[in-house]
């Protein structure tokens, strides 16, 4: 093959950043290995954004670890071509699941609602949500938990309707993240105190890059806990709440 | 006013200018979640009919952002040339477009045309093109900026060295930029997109650049892409400044969503003339080009600061707050913001042709971030299809990104392999004074300087 091969200078550059750098030439085209790559990539992140949450599935796995019944329910988004061009309807609780919560709410509020939603990747919620919960729900054991969430199709803002619904003081989303090529599973958590439709981003606490590679389940969780309880003690969530972050070892 | 056109036994009306423009778009997702798009393929070649007819003259009677509520309207009207404007003046829209692609539109009669439209005029002749009409008009306009090299002049394409790295890591990010320069980008700006918008990182990167210019002679400008406010800390901290990049819209509102307004941009506009620091190009202009603008379609809705007005009209209206500050560059970002604004391939091709040969019009040195992000109907194909698209239409400048994947932004733009296939296919070459550099014993230097890069980079 002709063209420039990339030698050992390469491979430096490379050491230095996730970029994509010392790439070869053909002419002055990619190289086929180096295409394929970034094919292999773009493809797996297109697969995360278009499949399917097994919500059933899900929600028997959360009621093991809970001990308690799941609720399921869906957006206003019908599928996923919807949900992609209509962030307003992922937002929305479709009637029969509003309903069907109202019906759950309890005289006393509950303190905190886990909400899981597919968001752009569902494979982030069926590799890490699990674990996560296994690490999380036993810091918690002291709070007033309403029943578990799982949304299909799903956006970040449906945790509002659904902490209203129950009159939860906070509301945690567990949601996958808009795919990067090298990251197609990144799990998010947005923490939100007082839900209510209307709140923005602003509003809102947001641990990221929840995945093998990133943040881990320990990290995520003791993160988690930590906001959980400051946001209940300052009865607060959004910009104002910054709170100093444990620093935690791995292991 | 009210338009007006029948098709067979439907007449169809449009109560405002607004709602004409917005019903005449073609299809795109933004549109349909705002709720102003035709309801019906009829309604939209409808609109387009009776948009056809408008005159332009009425385009100066009637807002569609309210001239009292809003300093972009205010900004478009008060600084209509009607001099300018005088050889269209009796023409209607339809009309001004079959005048664009006449033999009469000469480049020298187009450039001196673009202090006479208004965005609006130019919003609504693009709802009338094809694809074709889009590059076929474009390619006749050339805007040529000057800074340290001379971007924009005919048969050239430069590329903006984007070396992002996801904390910002010097070592990194010099990684890259060595990477991009190897391979002949750089030539419109070097800039750095922030992982954190902070003076400190933004003075650190900035001498990073600066640095690698000066030990190089590498003619290119630096930017780093932090809000507008923290670039001019970094300025009066002595920062060597060289662009000053900031995100601007087509409405107040939006803007203020930015953190912007147009007495901001005027300040850091004044304070990056002052520094002088554009040098002597090789047509013996002195670059005195100093700002930056990225624009997309979309981003008034994202910040619900839209006024009922579609998107691609709202993306003109921005290039009126740009060409205020005479820019060095200014690029739409057109696949960045997502599916609900733009849904595939087909929406962001149209739309990255629309926003360029718009900016033209208005006469603006339009380059065009060439992009998707993952969960968009779109892939590296769609990519080199509005590449090779905006490379026939005269592009000014793309973007060079490590093997088209930004790993700071997380999307897909193009890579600089990509800027080496366009330039090779449609015989375009670099600006003239980096063309010169790749050709000369610094960039020989760099070559074998680079072999060893860990030497190159910052301790």
């Amino acid at each position: 093959m002709s063209g420039i091969t990339p030698g050992i200078w390469a491979a430096r550059l490379r050491a230095l950043t996730p970029a994509r750098v010392g790439l070869g030439q053909t002419g002055v085209s990619q190289q086929t290995r180096d295409q394929l790559d970034f094919q292999r990539a773009h493809a797996m992140a297109r697969d995360a954004v278009h499949a399917r949450l097994d919500a059933a599935g899900l929600a028997k796995e959360i009621e093991g670890i809970t001990g308690a019944a799941v609720v399921r329910m869906r957006s206003q988004a019908a599928d996923r071509a919807t949900y992609l061009q209509r962030p307003d309807l992922g937002r929305t609780l479709d009637a029969a699941s509003l309903s069907e919560l109202k019906a759950l709410r309890e005289p006393e509020p509950y303190d905190l609602v886990l909400v899981v939603a597919d968001g752009l990747s569902a494979l982030a919620v069926e590799r890490h949500v699990l674990a996560l919960l296994r690490t999380l729900l036993p810091k918690l054991s002291g709070w007033r938990m309403a029943p578990v969430c799982v949304v299909e199709q799903g956006r970040v803002a449906v945790g509002d309707a659904i902490g209203e619904a129950l009159g939860a003081a906070l509301c945690v989303v567990l949601i996958g993240e808009r795919p990067g090529l090298s990251s197609p599973d990144s799990l998010g958590a947005y923490i939100t105190w007082q839900p209510r439709p209307g709140r923005t981003d602003a509003d809102r606490n947001c641990i990221s890059n929840i995945r093998t590679e990133g943040l881990s389940y320990r990290q995520a969780a003791a993160q988690l806990h930590f906001l959980l309880t400051e946001a209940r003690r300052r009865k607060l969530t959004g910009v104002t709440l910054k709170p100093e972050m444990p620093v935690l070892g791995e292991g | 006013m009210i338009f007006a056109h029948a098709i067979g036994s439907t007449r169809y009306t449009f109560d405002s200018l607004r709602t004409l423009l917005a019903r005449a778009t073609p299809l795109r997702s933004g549109d349909v979640l705002a709720g102003v798009a035709a309801g019906s393929a009829e309604e939209r070649v409808a609109a387009q009919f009776a948009l056809a007819d408008a005159p332009l003259a009425h385009f100066l009677e009637e807002q569609i952002v309210a001239y009292e509520e809003d300093e972009v309207t205010r900004l478009i009207m008060d600084t209509h040339d009607a001099t300018a404007f005088a050889p269209v003046r009796s023409l209607t829209v339809g009309e001004l477009r079959d005048w664009l692609l006449s033999d009469e539109a000469t480049p020298e009669r187009l450039a001196a045309l673009a202090p006479g439209l208004t965005p609006e005029m130019a919003a609504a002749v693009c709802k009338l093109m094809r694809v074709q009409d889009l590059i076929a008009a474009a390619a006749k306009i050339r805007v040529v900026t000057h800074f340290r090299t001379t971007v924009g002049l005919p048969g050239r394409l430069s590329a903006r060295l984007q070396p992002n790295h996801p904390t910002d890591d010097a070592r990194g990010i010099a990684a890259a930029m060595l990477d991009g320069l190897l391979l002949g980008s750089g030539d419109a700006v070097i800039g750095i997109n922030p992982a954190g918008d902070n003076v400190a990182a933004t003075v650190r990167l900035l001498e990073l650049i600066d640095a690698l210019r000066h030990r190089f002679h590498i003619p290119a400008q630096s930017c780093v892409l932090a809000h507008v406010t923290t670039q001019l800390a970094a300025l009066e901290a002595g920062a060597p400044v060289d662009l000053i990049f900031q995100s601007i819209a087509g409405t107040e509102a939006a803007n203020r969503s930015f953190g912007v307004n147009l007495a901001l941009l005027q300040e850091a506009y004044d304070a990056g003339r002052a520094l002088r620091r554009g040098a002597v190009c090789a047509d013996g202009s002195v670059g005195t080009n100093i700002m930056y603008f990225e624009t997309g379609q979309g981003s008034a809705l994202s910040a619900n600061a839209h006024h009922g007005v579609d998107q691609q009209t709202l993306e003109v209206r921005a290039y009126a707050v740009a060409r205020r500050f005479e820019p060095m560059l200014v690029n739409t970002v057109v696949g960045f913001i997502g599916p609900e604004y733009l849904y595939d391939g087909k929406q962001i091709a149209r739309a990255g042709l629309e926003d360029h040969f718009c900016g033209k019009l208005l006469g603006l040195p339009m380059g065009c971030d060439v992009c998707y992000t993952n969960h968009a109907e779109a892939d590296q194909d769609d990519m080199d299809t509005l590449l090779t698209l905006l490379g026939t239409a005269g592009v000014n400048y793309i973007m060079g990104v490590p093997g088209a994947d930004d790993v700071m932004l997380n999307y897909q733009s193009t890579s600089f392999h990509d800027a080496l296939y366009v330039r090779k296919v449609l015989g375009l070459r670099p600006a003239p004074e980096f063309e010169a550099w790749l050709k000369g014993d610094e960039f020989g230097r760099l070559k074998l300087e680079a072999r060893t890069p860990e030497r190159l980079l910052p301790a």
